[in-house]
């Protein structure tokens, strides 16, 4: 395994997207807290971008390598290897290779211009939001053999979280309105690696108080070790159930 | 002329040498305040010497003037009201008084006032009483450069810094206020002024009128209270060069004005307030050349108010500059730095071609729907935000700077 995993990673480095990315970022980074006269607000900014990018690329490089890498794992497979092996092995290459490009760009910075507990949190959210949309590119490059479709699944997952998901909240809202929802709403929160991430970080940052009653409730449930142990439980389910469906699927899949 | 300056003389002269001064301590002729209260004269001087008092309730009710030297204590023992002024031309200065009783039906004070004229209360240090200083039907009195510190851990459970009921003529200067219920409680209190005060932390507002016209309050700083000031039910109030900051909470303002008419409110400043400033009910006031910066919501104006004149303001990085609660609009902007401002300006006038609409889409849908607040910072709400700017439809069109400028005001 560790030998795949070695191949894997340098396959990826050597591909200088990579690279891109974590100068990217850097960039992306550097400028939030260099343009925003106080850390609070630059961590604001920042926060919108990792949101933003982060998954977009996670999802959208990953899908594409592992399309690309079918060969090799085709390769791989006349060899003696348990399937399993391979699969993880592409996910842990996956996954060490942009996470550390994320903590080079993105956590430089928030460890210098940030307070240490909030720049610890970003971080942490930041690599959980990656290694989540990795293993959503896992999935729906498992669900299909066509690069397209899969590609096409994978954007359409991106744009549902960061952009639909919303949407349907807010009508959501809308609608039920004159009913007490808030408690509902942490549970339909936890539906969204994005706003759950997002949510945490707001009330990690000062700027909680303003997010009133709804807030507070909030605060009262993802505030206390146990709601912040339990949403980190949530993340970790984002990561581990689309990649365990989809290692299933790859190991009886007939390629 | 000269007949008139012989007599002044005469009667400098002549006082002086009728007024003596009584001396309080271990090594003076009385050891308790009480006894040298009891054998002064109207006009004398009490000078107590450093060193713990625990006498109980001490009442004066005659017109002396008690100087404390080197801060000595006076202690109530947590039972009693400490000081109690019951005369006209008192002078209180340099005291330490802690630890007055606690009672919610005669609200015992660590300093009190019943009916006094041209009382003075100057460089005290009142820690960890039921209420700081406490005046009543009080006239013409002065409260200045006092430290009151109080350790409240709830409302009800303790009482005001500075509280003054059914007076009038007061002047309240340079007062530190800590940990109080409010810091200064101003009920049925006319033409009277408040300056250079501090008000922190105190478990609700920094300043509160109630029923009180025609004072003012200059110069001083609200910091971290549960609101900085709350003015209700009041008339012709001038607010003027304070600062407001870091009234940061749920439910915590800047300022409150609730059911309020005919003010002023103007070159103060407000940094890192949930929200800046809260209107409700609020009619013909002028605000303008403040500087509203740095907080969650600028000014929240409910539906209610109206006639209030907003100019000449500058508003820069608000999360919300302005909310409000309906599509009724009936006060008027213009003139005001809007940050968040787009518009061009093509013949250089400083002010602005394209009318500024200050309510966001977004400030509206959580005005509506708290529960919106969830997403807070989402890009959804950002592209709405965007759209609902080159296109108003949600928003009330006539909420609107039809003369934004373009440049900061100096202020």
């Amino acid at each position: 395994m560790r030998r795949i995993l070695k191949y894997v990673i340098i396959d990826i480095v050597k591909n200088k997207i990579v690279v891109f990315y974590t100068i990217l970022i850097a960039l992306f980074a550097w400028s939030a807290f260099g343009l925003e006269d106080n850390a609070s607000k630059g961590l604001l900014t920042l926060l919108n971008i990792i949101l933003f990018v982060v998954p977009l690329f996670s999802v959208l490089f990953s899908t594409i390598y592992i399309y690309n890498s079918s060969e090799f794992v085709e390769l791989l497979l006349s060899q003696p290897i348990k399937r399993n092996k391979i699969w993880n092995s592409l996910f842990a290459g996956l996954s060490v290779s942009l996470s550390v490009s994320f903590l080079i760009g993105a956590g430089i910075p928030l460890l210098i211009y940030a307070e240490p507990r909030k720049a610890l949190m970003m971080i942490v959210v930041g690599i959980f939001i990656t290694l989540i949309f990795i293993s959503l590119a896992f999935f729906s490059s498992i669900l299909s053999r066509d690069k397209a479709r899969g590609i096409g699944y994978s954007i359409l997952m991106w744009l549902y979280f960061a952009l639909l998901f919303d949407g349907l909240v807010l009508f959501l809202m809308f609608q039920l309105s004159d009913y007490p929802i808030e408690k509902m709403m942490v549970m339909i929160s936890a539906l969204s690696p994005i706003d759950l991430s997002r949510i945490l970080m707001l009330l990690e940052l000062d700027v909680s108080a303003m997010l009133g009653y709804t807030g507070a409730i909030f605060k009262q449930f993802f505030g206390t070790s146990l709601g912040l142990v339990l949403t980190f439980f949530l993340l970790l389910l984002w990561i581990v159930v689309p990649y365990v469906i989809s290692l299933r699927k790859f190991r009886i899949k007939d390629l | 002329m000269r007949i008139a300056l012989a007599f002044i003389i005469f009667i400098a002269i002549n006082g002086q040498s009728l007024a003596k001064t009584i001396r309080v301590g271990k090594d003076s002729p009385f050891k308790t305040i009480k006894s040298a209260i009891e054998s002064a004269q109207n006009w004398d001087t009490v000078l107590v010497y450093n060193g713990t008092y625990i006498e109980g309730n001490i009442e004066i009710k005659k017109s002396i003037t008690l100087i404390g030297k080197d801060l000595p204590i006076l202690d109530g023992s947590k039972k009693y009201e400490v000081l109690s002024v019951k005369a006209n031309h008192v002078v209180v200065k340099g005291f330490k008084i802690q630890h007055s009783g606690y009672a919610s039906l005669d609200d015992p004070g660590g300093i009190k006032v019943y009916n006094g004229n041209h009382v003075v209360i100057e460089n005290n240090l009142l820690y960890d009483n039921f209420f700081g200083i406490y005046l009543q039907y009080c006239k013409n009195c002065i409260i200045k450069n006092n430290r009151v510190i109080a350790f409240g851990k709830e409302e009800q459970q303790i009482g005001n810094g500075i509280h003054c009921w059914k007076s009038d003529s007061l002047q309240i200067i340079g007062n530190k206020l800590t940990g109080n219920r409010d810091g200064i409680y101003f009920e049925f209190v006319t033409n009277s002024v408040i300056w250079r005060n501090i008000a922190d932390k105190n478990i609700r507002y920094g300043l509160h009128f109630m029923f009180s016209n025609n004072d003012a309050y200059f110069t001083n700083c609200f910091r971290n209270n549960g609101a900085g000031v709350a003015v209700m039910f009041t008339k012709n109030i001038t607010m003027m060069n304070n600062t407001f900051e870091e009234n940061w909470g749920d439910s915590a303002y800047g300022l409150l004005l609730k059911e309020i008419s005919d003010c002023y409110l103007g070159g103060n400043k407000f940094v890192n307030n949930t929200s800046a400033i809260f209107m409700d009910g609020t009619n013909r006031i002028r605000v303008e050349k403040n500087i509203i910066s740095a907080n969650g919501w600028g000014m929240k104006i409910q539906a209610n108010c109206m006639d209030n004149v907003i100019e000449h303001n500058n508003f820069v990085g608000n999360t919300f500059d302005v909310s409000t609660n309906g599509s009724l609009t009936l006060n008027s902007f213009s003139e005001n730095y809007w940050d968040k401002y787009e518009g061009y300006d093509l013949n250089k006038d400083n002010v602005g071609d394209v009318p500024y609409h200050p309510l966001s889409l977004y400030s509206v849908i959580v005005e509506n729907t708290p529960s919106a607040m969830l997403l807070f910072r989402s890009f959804m709400i950002t592209l709405l935000d965007k759209s609902e700017k080159v296109l108003p439809s949600l928003t009330p069109a006539n909420f609107v700077d039809t003369r934004p400028l373009v440049q900061s005001i100096k202020l």
